[in-house]
């Protein structure tokens, strides 16, 4: 019991990076009907340049991951403007293969600026372990959590009680509605973006911190997003959240059970075969939108 | 025996033919049999080992085009299927003793079967879902893979037994040259006359407009299906030939950066087009080895510049795709198609 319970901690808090990364990706979905390959780049690139920050000008580590963050919103502004602008009416496979060009971008470029190593965060709170109960719990983990939850909820307030987030949620409802009604759409694509690389930003800070900098393995939480997203449903906010969480609670229960029985990586593939089945049984996930189509 | 300067057909045969004319048929002929003689001859073995690869990605991407450029059907999963070929050539090779000509289309018949495994979601999804399906695909198959140790044999890779010929053991790149050639010559021949017919038509009536090709009674999914069962078919030969070739078979070469390769191939190439998967597999495959080349050169005068340029070309390979989705959507097959036509035309280019 005590194992479980150590599990399902450990995945609640990687799957509130999951939900966070998640969040963007469908932030740009519902807007722009993009899939974006590169968002697990986005991460990278914000840890990798909260780090940079803190190194290069020995700011406070907290101000660097600001400067950071603001970075990040530039770089989804220019990506959209440069990259997805262009896109727009064009078929599925050249909207997926920019995504992927910009992700190889970013990459290398990661690669050659900081090398392939493995870095560090200064360490903030204190390394000793908490122990809550039976379960142990370190303060990073706590601290991730914490973060976590606070831009869920500045997100549930951004989309209910101010004018941007009600005019995202008319431009993802209908698009020549709100556009009737003087919203700018093209003005929303972008700050669709911006909101995107921002958060996937603050998910790879969280990351970083928990688990130090490694571009390969920040990455690599792009491409967990597709479970989760595709659980939750594609184009549904409280979907990442709900999906990001149960991917990382699942990845956790399945690495931490079927991993002795089968020897090893069921953590990486538990995901993708739930992908499958969802996408089999109920491709429209947990809470998306229901698209029927009749001839 | 030359090509008209308009459209004279008259004939629905006419439409279909590959060739126009004779020249072409005869051009062809000339060239592959230059070719096949020629190259080996003057060639040093490095030139030799590019041509091997290309001629290898040649077969994969005319897999990928068949499904992604005239089926419409987004996949990020073709590097697993390829390996899926490798793996099942190394074990219809090492276990069954069955000699390369029957090990190679098995191989294939194999990759097939998963391909149209992984094919089924495409039942209800398309666009988007789909490419995301194949994406799990590519996950699900690198965990067999890898993990599946008494099948695979896992990270310690499965060595391949040499193909041999009667008395003849394909070795050497020179042998694999012919071998990867042939190959080359009959899965292009079959994918082109694959689209003349009555399936070919379904597949591009499926990719222009899926409603309009199942109200004129085209049954979707099964050609959806088929596309995905032969697209797999040609991958996972392209697979079983790069399984010999490389006498060893480990799970790190079929990743999903093998998938993305392919993908840029079709890009790149021009999806759709029949020479595409050539120009694609030809420009991805000898860009890598140029820079490869070059920072060997470099690396005596700079030694760390290996790593550098190891990320230098991620950079320019992503580089490279976007450019081309901004500027020539249709790949070089159309810019090849717009230089032709301006010298058939010209001095008169209007």
């Amino acid at each position: 019991m005590t194992i479980f319970l150590q599990l399902l901690v450990n995945g609640i808090v990687v799957g509130m990076v999951y939900a966070l990364a998640a969040l963007g990706f469908v932030l740009i979905y519902k807007a722009s009907r993009v899939i974006n390959f590169a968002q697990g780049y986005f991460l990278a690139l914000g840890a990798f340049g909260a780090l940079a920050i803190a190194q290069v000008t020995h700011l406070p580590f907290a101000l660097a991951v600001v400067l950071s963050l603001a970075g990040s919103a530039l770089l989804g502004l220019l990506v959209e403007r440069v990259l997805l602008r262009p896109m727009i009416g064009e078929p599925v496979i050249a909207v997926i293969m920019v995504t992927i060009g910009l992700a190889a971008v970013l990459r290398g470029g990661i690669v050659l600026v900081w090398g392939a190593g493995n870095f560090g965060f200064p360490q903030l709170l204190p390394e000793a372990p908490l122990t809550i109960g039976p379960l142990i719990v370190s303060p990073v983990h706590l601290g991730a959590l914490g973060i976590s939850l606070a831009m869920l909820a500045a997100f549930a307030f951004f989309f209910r009680n101010t004018t941007l987030g009600v005019a995202m949620r008319a431009v993802a409802d209908d698009q020549q509605a709100a556009q009737s009604l003087g919203v700018s759409v093209r003005r929303i694509f972008a700050v669709s973006w911006a909101i995107a690389a921002v958060v996937a930003a603050v998910a790879g800070v969280v990351v970083g911190s928990i688990n130090g900098l490694n571009a390969d393995a920040l990455s690599f939480i792009g491409l967990k997003v597709f479970p989760a997203v595709i659980l939750g449903g594609l184009d549904s906010v409280p979907g990442a959240v709900v999906g990001g969480v149960a991917i990382g609670v699942l990845e956790n229960l399945a690495g931490g059970y079927l991993d002795p029985l089968v020897g090893g990586g069921t953590k990486e593939v538990a995901p993708f075969v739930v992908l499958v089945l969802v996408l089999m049984l109920r491709p429209y996930g947990l809470f998306g939108t229901v698209e029927i189509e009749r001839v | 025996m030359f090509s008209d300067c308009g459209d004279f057909k008259t004939r629905y045969e006419q439409e279909t033919a590959v060739f126009p004319n004779d020249v072409g048929r005869l051009a062809l002929g000339i060239f592959i049999v230059v070719w096949f003689l020629a190259v080996p001859a003057v060639a040093g073995p490095h030139l030799l080992t590019i041509a091997n690869l290309t001629g290898i990605a040649v077969i994969g991407a005319t897999g990928l085009n068949l499904l992604t450029g005239y089926t419409g059907q987004v996949t990020i999963g073709h590097g697993a299927f390829m390996g899926v070929g490798a793996y099942a050539t190394a074990i219809l090779a090492a276990r069954a003793h069955l000699p390369f000509w029957a090990a190679i289309p098995l191989a294939g018949l194999i990759t097939a079967g998963v391909g149209a495994f992984f094919g089924i979601p495409s039942l209800r999804l398309k666009g988007l879902y789909l490419a995301i399906a194949t994406l799990a695909a590519q996950f699900i198959l690198e965990y067999v893979f890898l993990h599946w140790d008494w099948l695979t044999r896992g990270t310690s890779g499965f060595p391949v037994p040499t193909a041999r010929l009667g008395r003849w053991a394909v070795v050497g790149e020179r042998p694999f040259f012919w071998v990867i050639g042939v190959s080359v010559v009959l899965i292009t021949w079959l994918n082109l006359n694959l689209l003349r017919t009555r399936v070919g038509r379904a597949f591009v009536a499926i990719r222009d407009n899926d409603r309009a090709a199942s109200a004129i009674g085209i049954p979707l999914f099964r050609y959806k299906l088929l596309a995905f069962f032969l697209s797999a078919f040609m991958v996972g030969v392209a697979g079983a030939l790069y399984a010999y070739y490389l006498g060893v078979v480990v799970p790190g070469k079929f990743t999903l950066d093998l998938s993305i390769d392919y993908l840029a191939m079709g890009i790149v190439g021009g999806l759709g087009t029949a020479l595409g998967p050539f120009y694609g597999a030809i420009v991805i495959t000898v860009l890598p080895e140029g820079l490869r080349a070059a920072s060997q050169s470099l690396s005596n005068v700079f030694p760390n510049i290996a790593t550098a340029l190891n990320a230098l070309r991620e950079v320019i390979f992503g580089v490279v795709i976007i450019l081309f989705l901004l500027f020539e959507p249709d790949g070089l097959a159309d810019r090849w198609r717009v230089a032709r036509a301006y010298f058939k035309l010209w001095p008169f280019t209007y």
